[in-house]
């Protein structure tokens, strides 16, 4: 097994914040709200399995370059990290945050269910529940609810769709290009909302679409945003964090990660994709400005993929796969978690990267110490029956 | 006014919810027999195919492969251009290129012509594929004229959900031009007769051996895999066990799916090397083939070659848990999001007493009581929105990109394009975030100003309607200022915004 020292540090230091959480974390929800106030959380959801082992190439594992053969990342192809670990070289943005103390990678996390099925598996990653079916609205969403019942936390999602993990209790904003409103539609809109009244979704849903479009009207000073211009999305879901009283919480999804066949390495179909969320990423700082400072920024995905390359020259299902986390509210420091090596022996059911974390344990750490979440709130409501999985210390 | 009669009630729910929006006079006709007007339609000859004249998949293909290979020497020109001059562009953006262009992307016009070497060559690569993005766009424009203009319009959603439930989609661009002809040629001709050989010809499909990576699945035991030492892709056979039949709650393991994907190697395409008659075309490849019997959910097969998966398929046809599973897709897509247990119950047995008979499966939903509720609780997706608006108006879509591609992209729901293999979601919470209702309330607004009709607005609101127009919807209508406004208002209300 490869020695990284800095994950046995993490490790205890796990053991002695979980001992002492409770007493840091007494005051109740909307004091801690009011105290994380100006600080700010974007998700990036990754779907169709973001390859890990792609993404934050483990170096000095022995393994790794015969494992993945034509897709590996080499050591002189990757942008380094550590000793163990590197970046994938269309990271750049990425990887300049790490050197900056801004990026974080933890190689080897998963939602706590086995699932091969992405969509099982995203629904667990964005429920936050502890096996499928459990419950049915999004983490998120019970974060807002934790953070002030009253719903003065709000959250926005960055497209056309609202994904699950915002889906619940408590009203969303959102947001996505493109559709100008052709002409003045003021006596409609008034109609329309008279209409509504009664109707359980679309009252609300207009009202606070409409209010978000004239605020992203103002933002971009009316310049349009393509629909395709991921870093454009990403900079003014950044602005709208940004925003004095605005949103504490963005999600955005990018989707074209199932790499089965013809992944590619330095470049190709993978890479290609890593482009754009290093763009992503890019443009969420630029959108934010001075408020980076404040913010902390989670890339995850449903699981990872095998660890041997297939017979096509992709890879399939797997488990444990890269979190990455940034921000310039996070704390500089080395890779998050145990690196369960890839050898024959320590992969998961023979053929996937075995996860050291689960990954509501990274969740819960930001939650608590970035936006001051209570404890209890997080082992209970918001990831039910999680209090085995201790957030995890000295991220943020 | 009188209430509206029960004849009106289901006629009206007939049209909106079995049907895709009345078109002017349909509701009447609806009206008169509702159950009757719906198995009219019902065709063992399958679904109607799109107006025109399209090219089948293997034209496409070839046409894809040429473009493949003029772009590959595009591109070894241009990088060569760019180290002579030596430019700064990266690869990585190239490639991003080339896939923003075969997804039938609206390329913004090619930059300013001041015509260096690397943009001409960017430009030239831009107009070979342009060929190939005019092909997916025809098919995106014929099935929305079907749509919007069919007099049978039940068989035609039928077949949508069938297209729907067996993905293939243009957000992988090696399969983008593809979907179309799968549709019509896999899809269509099947969607009344047995599951199994909708299922056969879905799984075997040049389109879907591209999407998910079946065609160059290798047995890594067989005498291909052993001279290229290449080997198993097991995306197809875990799709086909989760999303096509069994569901992923049915109990298989990861062994069976692997089992699987071994059985199901040999299908691939004809690329030009196989010769004219075979390029383009789904080819059996027996060197491909991973010898051995198979194991798949406790089931032994043994190594009949290609008959070995189709053996496969057919268990999995006949399989409770695909009854099951089907059943609930239908009566989710169909009738309610949450949908009652009884009307599941009523078409798996439908389903498992005819075989997997799916006229037997249609008729048993157009019976159901359960799917004849006067309440609408079926949030419209974006398409169905869309083309329930030509219906009413009377129109049809002329120009893919501006009337559909570009709209449909801002509600969320790009023609051909869902982004993952298990289809556009029928659950309204994914369709009613608040920007998704301002994009359709900016559309419906464009819409009624270029196509409210001349007569009366409340005669378009009762067309539309019928007995599901609500007396707060009548009432805003008539007091709109204009025929776009009270089209627009139309279009946004509640009961229109749902089936």
């Amino acid at each position: 097994m490869i020695r990284l020292s800095r994950c046995d540090i993490s490790r205890r230091g796990l053991l002695s914040l979980s001992a002492g959480f409770g007493l840091t974390y007494v005051a109740g929800p909307a004091l801690a709200a009011a105290a994380a106030s100006k600080r700010k959380l974007a998700v990036i959801v990754c779907r169709g399995a973001m390859d890990g082992l792609s993404v934050s190439p483990p170096l000095s594992d022995s393994n790794y370059l015969s494992l993945r053969g034509p897709i590996a990342i080499r050591p002189d192809q990757a942008l380094r990290l550590d000793a163990d670990f590197g970046l994938h070289p269309k990271l750049v943005g990425l990887y300049a945050l790490a050197q900056a103390g801004q990026a974080r990678i933890a190689p080897a996390v998963a939602i706590p269910q086995r699932i091969r099925s992405h969509f099982e598996a995203q629904d667990l990653l964005e429920s936050g529940g502890e096996q499928l079916y459990g419950v049915t609205t999004g983490w998120l969403n019970r974060t807002l609810v934790a953070m002030a019942p009253d719903h003065r936390v709000r959250a926005i999602s960055i497209g056309a769709q609202e994904p699950l993990v915002l889906r619940g209790p408590a009203a969303v904003d959102s947001w996505s290009p493109g559709g100008r409103e052709p002409g003045d539609l003021t006596r409609v809109k008034a109609t329309l909302a008279d209409l509504y009244q009664s109707d359980p979704v679309l009252g609300a849903a207009l009202a606070a679409g409409l209010a978000t479009e004239a605020q992203a009207h103002m933002m971009t000073q009316g310049q349009t945003v393509q629909a395709r211009d991921e870093r454009g999305f990403a900079t003014t879901a950044g602005k709208f964090l940004g925003e004095e009283n605005g949103p504490s919480i963005a999600v955005l999804s990018l989707d074209g990660f199932d790499t089965h066949a013809g992944q590619g390495a330095v470049n190709g179909q993978l890479a290609t994709r890593l482009t754009v969320l290093d763009n992503v990423i890019a443009g969420l700082r630029e959108g934010l400005g001075p408020t980076w400072s404040q913010t902390v920024v989670i890339v995850v995905t449903e699981f990872g993929r095998t660890a041997h390359v297939n017979g096509t020259g992709g890879t399939d299902h797997g488990t444990a796969s890269t979190l990455i986390l940034a921000g310039g509210a996070l704390k500089p420091g080395g890779i998050v978690g145990d690196w369960p090596t890839l050898q024959s022996a320590r992969l998961f059911e023979n053929r996937d990267l075995a996860p050291t974390l689960d990954v509501r344990q990274v969740f819960k750490a930001v939650l608590a110490d970035h936006l001051g979440v209570d404890r209890r709130a997080l082992d209970t409501t918001i990831f039910p029956d999680s209090a085995s999985a201790p957030p995890i210390a000295s991220l943020v | 006014m009188s209430l509206p009669s029960d004849h009106e009630i289901a006629g009206a729910v007939a049209v909106s919810r079995f049907g895709l929006g009345a078109r002017p006079g349909e509701l009447a006709v609806a009206v008169a027999d509702p159950k009757g007007w719906l198995k009219a339609q019902i065709d063992r000859k399958g679904a109607d195919q799109p107006p025109g004249l399209l090219p089948n998949s293997q034209d496409r293909f070839l046409a894809y492969l040429a473009a493949r290979a003029d772009a590959q020497s595009l591109k070894r020109e241009a990088a060569a251009v760019a180290e002579q001059e030596s430019m700064t562009t990266t690869p990585g953006a190239m490639s991003q290129m080339s896939e923003t262009a075969a997804s039938g992307q609206g390329m913004v016009a090619a930059a300013a012509m001041d015509q260096s070497p690397l943009d001409r060559l960017k430009a030239e690569r831009r107009a070979a594929q342009k060929p190939l993005r005019d092909g997916i766009a025809a098919e995106i424009l014929a099935r929305a004229q079907l749509a919007a203009t069919t007099p049978a319009p039940f068989r035609e959603r039928w077949a949508l959900f069938w297209f729907n439930h067996f993905t293939v989609s243009s957000a992988k661009p090696a399969a983008a031009v593809l979907v179309g002809p799968f549709e019509r040629e896999a899809i269509r001709p099947h969607v009344f007769g047995r599951f199994e050989d909708l299922l056969y010809a879905s799984s075997t499909h040049p389109a879907m051996l591209m999407y998910l990576d079946q065609e160059r699945s290798t047995g890594p035991d067989s005498a291909g895999g052993l001279r290229r030492n290449a080997g198993l892709n097991e995306n197809l056979a875990r799709e086909i066990m989760e999303l096509h039949t069994v569901g992923a709650d049915s109990g298989y393991t990861q062994a069976d799916v692997t089992e699987f994907a071994r059985a199901l190697t040999g299908y691939s395409i004809g690329i030009q090397r196989d010769g004219e008659t075979l390029a383009g075309r789904a080819l059996y490849r027996p060197q491909l083939h991973e010898p051995g019997a198979r194991t798949v959910m406790g089931r032994r097969y043994p190594d009949t070659g290609s008959s070995q998966a189709r053996a496969i398929l057919a268990d999995l046809a006949a399989s409770p848990h695909t009854a099951g599973h089907v059943a609930r897709k239908l009566a989710i897509h169909f009738v309610a999001d949450n949908p009652p247990p009884a009307l599941v119950a009523r078409l798996r047995s439908a389903y498992l007493d005819s075989g997997g008979d799916l006229a037997v499966v249609a008729t048993a939903l157009i019976d159901a009581p359960e799917a004849w509720g006067p309440a609408s609780t079926k949030f419209k997706r974006p398409y169905e929105f869309v083309i329930s608006s030509y219906r009413i108006a009377g129109a049809a879509p002329t120009d893919p990109d501006r009337e559909l591609t570009q709209p449909l992209t801002t509600m969320g729901e790009r023609p051909m394009a869902a982004p993952q293999p298990n289809g556009w979601s029928e659950q309204a919470g994914d369709w009613t975030a608040p920007d998704a209702i301002v994009k359709r309330l900016n559309w419906s607004a464009a819409f009624a100003a270029a196509h409210a009709p001349p007569e009366a607005p409340i005669q378009l609101a009762d067309a539309a309607l019928g007995a599901r127009l609500t007396p707060p919807t009548r009432l805003a209508v008539m007091r709109a200022e204009s025929r776009p406004e009270a089209m627009t208002l139309v279009l946004m209300s509640p009961e229109f915004q749902r089936r």
